[in-house]
Formats: structure tokens, sequence, C-alpha cells
């Protein structure tokens, strides 16, 4: 590979590991997904543990990108030994930033349902979804599900020269109006644009889908708003919650509007 | 010659998700030949329950990174079985090509980034950016093609955005449909690389005869709903799946698994096309033949030849379906939706094999009850029982240890198996 610069100054390739916890793996498959800059993103950092796309494993990186949730005792185990060889682990994506779709077997109040419904009388193990966070320190994360490859690409080039790591603090709504599209509440659709992170440029509301806040709040949500927002739209409460819970990144807001279901 | 060899892979690199290898053979005979799903459950099916339908496909897409979109189409088309819907034309043509580019896209990542490494004998795609820049681009380009289409038409290449239950949220742009066909054209020299490169690799000579599951073509070669066949002859219509598929559980997974006549049977590209051979488009059986890929091949590693042989098939119905949407003018986008207690089924041919979705829904569109059934679970005991053939066929041989292991690395990824996928 050709030494890369900054201004004419050499920059470091720091040596960076890839792991997944319980997820779909489509988070690290979205690196791959970026024919067009993959080659000069590879340039960047030296992969040194990749399981899915390569053979050879070291456990001497500075960087861990984690993507998944914890839901087994192994897996905690196995991100303290992550945490204990990096100098800085990534949260990356939704599921490692705040447990993800897997979180959503967390709403019913009998974990021993959820495990019946899906494997009769066969003995498996599982605990409740959680987010890294809930067992080590995560230095960064990288919202989203999936995640915006472009903004990945952004925070690691960032992160390669020592920039500080900025997260926008508006919400989506914002990138959205600014991508002049039709809002999704005048044709009929919910959407918490107006309370999610931006970031991803809009990415489901410029596909006339509205955000289902795979990012998490912004710092600015005004929840209580959205609510009344809901309301005037005619959009049930039914719905407005289906979003709210569905990767894990507003359950602390919910915590004070809805208790556990169960099952029926 | 006797072998003894004591073989622990754990975590098995370049597949998608957690499996491990065991095969232990002692003065040449074996002691032990496992393969081992360790992976966690996600628990999608109790997730699903008390969900309104809307959630199915958006939920359903993240069982898995890769088919996000086969798994959002069976999902879309078990709730719109399940309410009575038949799709739009536009709509039917538009998620074929959505799924065509969706196969493209996860063979061209398996056959370059996952099994070529192999055949070219280095531990991944990375050497090969220095030694082998033209074929590393080849599959890049093609990759990059198939991503853009599914960007355009599904709204985004993972997790797509814009497929909903009766039909699309919003319609590709006319004047960029054109240009893709154009480079569909053009990837056909990028493949025929593909075939000549893959004429240099050895495959491994290695059969074990079992029984192939998939969709039952009717002259075509099917993707989407529709009779289900197997190579010993049982013959089931959609909804009776749960017949094909016979799950059951055991000590060595945590991934279901599936039986039919026989202990075990395979599903994905080689099943597709030992059932379907006559589907094929001359031009993709052409090569098929050239390879010696014919009904009923019975060796494993020719999985990764027969998902080639789909690409080009794949390849030239994308630019057929792209000029019947474009000899007609946009109609609406999405149809409404009435919900209706019922039980919906869909048998979709995602990268890996058959996949099935089951929704049991109330007069609400409530779902009551989910069942999904993936193509690498219904892959597993066959894996399982093709591992223990390989040890007894390398004892026999006089394999050394490195041969073995790479074989036994080389079976599983020959599945392309998605192992997440299969626990979700």
């Amino acid at each position: 590979m050709t030494k890369k610069t900054f201004l004419g100054v050499p920059v470091a390739r720091p040596k960076v590991a890839f792991f997944e916890l319980s997820s779909c793996e489509g988070c690290q498959l979205q690196l791959l997904n970026n024919e067009a800059t993959l080659l000069d993103f590879l340039s960047l950092v030296e992969i040194v543990r990749f399981r899915e796309g390569m053979k050879e494993a070291s456990d001497a990186y500075e960087i861990a990108f984690v993507e998944g949730s914890i839901t087994r005792l192994d897996e905690e185990e196995q991100l303290k030994r992550i945490r204990s060889h990096a100098a800085i682990v990534v949260a990356l994506g939704s599921c490692a930033c705040f447990g993800g779709v897997n979180q959503l077997k967390n709403r019913f109040n009998d974990l021993e349902w959820v495990k019946k419904e899906v494997y009769g009388s066969f003995p498996i193990d599982t605990q409740e979804a959680k987010p890294l966070a809930a067992v080590i320190k995560v230095d960064l994360e990288i919202y989203g599900c999936p995640i915006k490859k472009e903004e990945v690409e952004r925070i690691v080039t960032d992160l390669v020269l020592g920039k500080q790591i900025h997260h926008p603090q508006y919400p989506v709504c914002m990138e959205c109006k600014a991508r002049e599209n039709i809002c999704l509440f005048d044709l009929g659709e919910p959407c918490l644009g107006p309370v999610t992170r931006a970031g991803c440029d809009a990415w489901c509301p410029s596909n006339r889908l509205g955000c289902w806040g795979c990012r998490g709040p912004s710092p600015e949500a005004n929840l209580a708003q959205l609510q009344i927002i809901m309301e005037e739209r005619g959009i049930s409460r039914e719905r407005m919650i289906d979003r709210l819970e569905c990767f894990g990144g507003f359950a602390g807001y919910l915590a004070g509007i809805k208790t556990k279901e169960e099952p029926r | 010659m006797k072998i003894s060899c004591d073989i622990d892979i754990r975590h098995l690199t370049r597949v998608e998700g957690h499996g491990n290898i065991r095969i232990v053979i002692e003065d040449g005979r074996v002691r032990k030949a496992r393969w081992e799903v360790v992976e966690t459950p996600r628990f999608f099916e109790a997730i699903l329950v008390g969900k309104h339908y809307e959630n199915a496909p958006y939920l359903c897409g993240r069982i898995c990174g890769i088919c996000s979109i086969g798994h959002t189409l069976a999902s879309i088309r078990a709730v719109e079985n399940g309410f009575g819907i038949t799709p739009t034309l536009q709509a039917q043509r538009l998620r074929l090509l959505l799924k065509h580019m969706e196969t493209l896209q996860s063979h061209i990542l398996h056959i370059y980034f996952l099994a070529a490494p192999d055949y070219l004998g280095v531990g991944s795609v990375l050497p090969l950016i220095q030694s082998h820049p033209a074929v590393v681009q080849q599959a890049l380009r093609l990759k990059l093609l198939a991503n853009d289409i599914c960007d355009e038409v599904g709204g985004r290449r993972l997790h797509p955005t814009r497929t909903v239950v009766g039909g699309f949220t919003m319609l590709p742009d006319r004047y960029r449909l054109g240009q893709f066909r154009q480079r569909l054209q053009a990837s056909l020299a990028d493949l025929g690389a593909s075939v000549d490169l893959f004429a240099t690799f050895s495959i491994p000579d290695f059969q074990r005869q079992t029984e192939f599951v998939s969709l039952k073509g009717d002259g075509d070669y099917p993707f989407i709903g529709g009779d289900l066949i197997s190579t010993d002859g049982v013959v089931k219509e959609e909804r009776e799946y749960a017949a094909m598929t016979n799950e059951y559980m055991a000590d060595w997974s945590t991934s279901k698994l599936s039986r039919l006549s026989r202990k075990s049977f395979a599903v994905g590209a080689l099943a597709r096309i030992n059932n379907n051979f006559a589907g094929l488009l001359p031009e993709a059986r052409v090569i098929a033949e050239d390879f010696g890929l014919r009904p009923v091949t019975h060796n494993p590693y020719m999985n990764v030849v027969a998902q080639l042989v789909e690409c080009v098939q794949v390849v030239l119905e994308s630019m057929q379906v792209i000029d019947e949407l474009l000899a007609e003018s946009w109609q609406e986008p999405r149809q409404s939706v009435e919900p209706r207690e019922g039980i919906g089924v869909a048998a979709v041919e995602v990268p890996r094999g058959i996949l099935y979705h089951c929704l049991h829904l109330d007069s609400a569109g409530r779902i009551v009850k989910a069942d999904c059934v993936i193509p690498t679970s219904q892959n597993h005991a066959n894996i399982l029982h093709d591992i223990e053939a390989l040890a007894l066929f390398c004892a026999d041989q006089g394999k050394t240890d490195k041969e073995i292991e790479l074989l036994a690395e080389m079976l599983v990824r020959a599945y392309d198996p998605c192992i997440s996928c299969s626990v979700h």
C-alpha cells in the first residue's frame, strides 16, 4: 500500500479489528458495500482481524469495532477481552449502541415465554439484550440500522487523523427539510424525524418511509411535542410506540409511558 | 496410509455467523467429525408477536445483513398472501429485479471475497488487491452495479426502505433504469472473465448423495412463490411448507434443523440448478455444462459454480425485466391494504436457498404467530453429514492435516452459510 499523507504529513495506519455479537452482521458488510471507495478506505487502516472476511486473526489491535448487542454471558466475556486489548472501542450500529431490534424481546415481562415461543421445550440460553455500554466503557458510538458508510468513513478518517468527532445535535427533520422532501406527516405516515438524531441525511424519509428512530434521540429531542404531533395527525399511539421501541434508543423515554407487555 | 489429525476450528472464518468444525482421526479411523452452530439466538419469531403487520417486513429484513431484501420480500409476500392481496404486475417486476440484484450482490461477495481466496492460496481478498488487481476490480464493479440497482429500486442496498406491503413507497427513475440496463449488458464481460477465472480453479472431487429442495419451475427458473420440489420426488404447495421443512432441534446447534426424505437435504444455488436446469437461459446453461454441472450434481463444492451460473441468469433476466418495465408507463406504486384474518405463507429463493415466512394474522392485521425457516438452517444437517463423509474420505485418501483442514473449511464455505440468519 502507498503511504497515506494528510497535508504532507504521513498518517499512521492504526491496526483495527472487527467483532460481532448478536446481530445480522450487516454493519460490517456495509463497509464492504462501498465498492467505489473501499480500496481507499482499506489503505487508511491495517485490518488485523475481520472474521467474516479474513482467515488471519491477531489480538494486536488499537481500534476495535464491535457490532451487535449482548444476549449471552460468553458475549460479555468476549467483550471484556476486547476492551482489554483495544485502546479505542467503537460501538458499531444500533444493536451495539442501544440493543437494536434484539431488545424488542425485552418488552415482554416473561423471558421464559420468549424462549418457549421459538424453541418450545428445547433448553436455550439467552438473557435480555443489552448495549455494549452496559458491560464496558465505550469510547465512540456510530449510530444507525444500518450504519451509513459515508458517515463511518468520515468518522474513521477523523479518528485516524486524531480529529475531534462530532455527531449532529439536531434531528433528522433538519436534513429532510434540507433535501426538500415532502413531509411524511403530510402523506399521512408516522415519522420520528422530529426527534431522531441526524447524520443519515434523512435516509428513510427521502425514500418516502417515515423515520423509525434507529439512531436514537437527538440531544434536542422534544418527545412530549412528538406525542402531540402524532395525536394531531391522527396517528395511533400503538404506531408511535412501534417506532419508538424498535431500536432501543428511546428506551429511557418509553419507560415513563409504557409498562412491560404480557405475552398473548 | 494411516493418518491422525486433530482439527478444532472455533468460529470458522469467511462465513457469516459463528460455527465450529471438529475432526479427529486416529490411525486412519475417524473418531469425531462435527459441525457445530454456536450462534446466539435473537428470537425474531417472538419479537413479531403482537406487532401490527407493517412492522413485519421492516423487522424481518433485519434478520440478515446479506439477504435483507429476500427477508423483506418474503415477509411482504406472507402478509399479502394472508390478506389475499395480489401484487400488481409492476410491483412483481420491481420485486423480481430487486431480488435478482440481491442475488448478484450476494453471490459475487461469496464467490470472490469468501470462496476464491482458498482457490488462490491466500487468507483473504486483501493480498489479491496487489496480486490480482484486475480480478478485484471486476468483483467490485459487479457488486457495485448490483448494489446501485438495489438502491434505486429498493431505496437502500441493505435493509431496504421503499419495499412495503401493497407495493413500493416510491418508484425508480426511468432514465436511470435505462442506464442500468446498459451497465448490466456491459457486466456480462466481467462475468465472462469470472467464468474464465473459475475454469483455472481445481474444484475438489468429493461427492455425497443427498436430496435437493427448491421452488419448482414451470418452464422458468423460479425465485418468488410457487410450488416446492425435491430431487427425491416430493412436490408440495407453498402453503404446505412445514411438510417440506420438518424442523427439529439437536444438541449441536442453536439453529433449528430440517429433514425430508433422508436424514438431511440441501438448498441453495446447486439445489435450484439440480431441480430447474431446464429453466436456465441458454447462455447460463452453456456455462453450467462447461463445468460439468448437470442434474443431479452431488458435489457440494460445485455450489460456488452454480452461483456463478446464476449470476449470468439473473443479469440476463434483469435486462429483460427492465425492458418490460420501460415498455409501459408507471402505474400507482402502492395499492391499498385491507387487513383480514388469515395465515400467509411465502416461499422465496434467496441467495442461500429457499426461505419461508409464515404469519398468522388477526382481523386487525396484528401478528398472532410467526415462523421463519431459513435456508442455512435447512442446510446445517447436510453440512454435518458432509463433514462426516469428508473425514472418512480424507482418512481413506491419507490427506495431511493442513489439507483436511482446508477441505473442511472450503466445504462449509461452499454452502455460503448465513449462520446468524439461521439462528435468528
